[in-house]
């Protein structure tokens, strides 16, 4: 597919609609292969795809700074409690 | 013409959400050794979570807690541990929900997508994408430092509605379907915000991302 970059073409903007569609895999085979055409002929829309991915990957490595106050064991207590009152009802109508 | 048969195509999330499986398959089962294992692998999840939603630390704390306490107290009604984690968040959502609530009712906010385009340069009138030099940012460990500042900001900064797609779906790795099930959506309105959730922050890590990337 062949295009002219002097302005955002139909299909770059066609591409930065469906960016994540296509890299979470849930775009048809026929829209992936369309995608990948107008990649070939497309070195600003890689350079979009490269950021755009690498974004994604930040997200999904992000900590936030800073931990959590650790649970006290009191706390853990009241925890483990409500878990086994939870689980004996659960279980009481079998008994 | 040579096909770059998904050459793009993110990988599949590498998480410990197995273990968390396992974890909740023992406590169901009566294991109560899985407990402590159980909470730590949560609570920390949950205070990021709540944290960037809430944006308060005190708040953050206690909404994490809370979930806790919720989540153990409905245990017995987990039908399915292999969705786990997306239970525990479901749960979580509600929380924040209920205290926000109390506090301040921020307005929802919508994000354009045309506004998320990158901008049209000057050369030439080819699109160009407006990034720094690497000669010009700061060295590695300060850029991650700083990464982590900014990528607080630019995530914290979305309107709830992003906000909360982006923490299910990118960060605490859970499926379309299952965040469109904790928000009560559908699978499109998912994909639609996602999308302009990771745009948006996109736009905001322009400089670190190309640092990063080369």
């Amino acid at each position: 597919m062949s295009h002219q970059h002097g302005a955002q073409s139909e299909d770059c903007k066609e591409l930065f609609g469906r960016l994540s569609e296509y890299l979470d895999g849930e775009l048809s085979p026929e829209a992936c292969r369309e995608i990948e055409e107008h990649l070939c002929d497309c070195p600003p829309c890689i350079e979009f795809i490269n950021s755009f991915r690498r974004t994604i990957d930040l997200c999904r490595r992000f900590e936030p700074s800073g931990a959590p106050a650790p649970v006290s064991p009191e706390a853990k207590q009241q925890l483990l409690a409500v878990l086994r009152r939870a689980l004996d009802s659960r279980e009481s109508p079998h008994r | 013409m040579e096909r770059k048969a998904c050459y793009f195509l993110l990988p599949m999330a590498s998480t410990d959400k197995e273990t968390e499986i396992e974890l909740a398959r023992d406590l169901l089962a009566g294991n109560m050794g899985a407990f402590d294992r159980f909470v730590e692998a949560f609570h920390s999840r949950l205070f990021q979570y709540t944290m960037l939603v809430c944006g308060q630390r005190e708040d953050a704390e206690e909404v994490a807690q809370d979930t806790l306490l919720k989540v153990f107290e409905n245990f017995g009604r987990l039908r399915e541990p292999e969705h786990v984690r997306a239970w525990v968040f479901r749960i979580a959502r509600n929380a924040c929900l209920m205290k926000r609530r109390k506090s301040t009712f921020a307005p929802t906010q919508e994000l354009s997508l045309d506004e998320l385009m990158p901008v049209a340069g000057d050369r030439g009138g080819e699109r160009k994408f407006e990034l720094p030099d690497r000669a010009e940012l700061p060295d590695t460990k300060l850029l991650r430092s700083e990464l982590k500042d900014v990528m607080t900001e630019a995530i914290h900064s979305l309107p709830d509605l992003y906000k909360t797609v982006l923490l299910l779906r990118d960060v605490e790795e859970l499926s379309t379907e299952e965040t469109a099930g904790i928000l009560d959506v559908s699978s499109d309105v998912v994909k639609t915000r996602l999308h302009r959730a990771r745009l948006a922050v996109r736009q905001k890590l322009d400089g670190y991302i190309r640092a990063g990337a080369n």
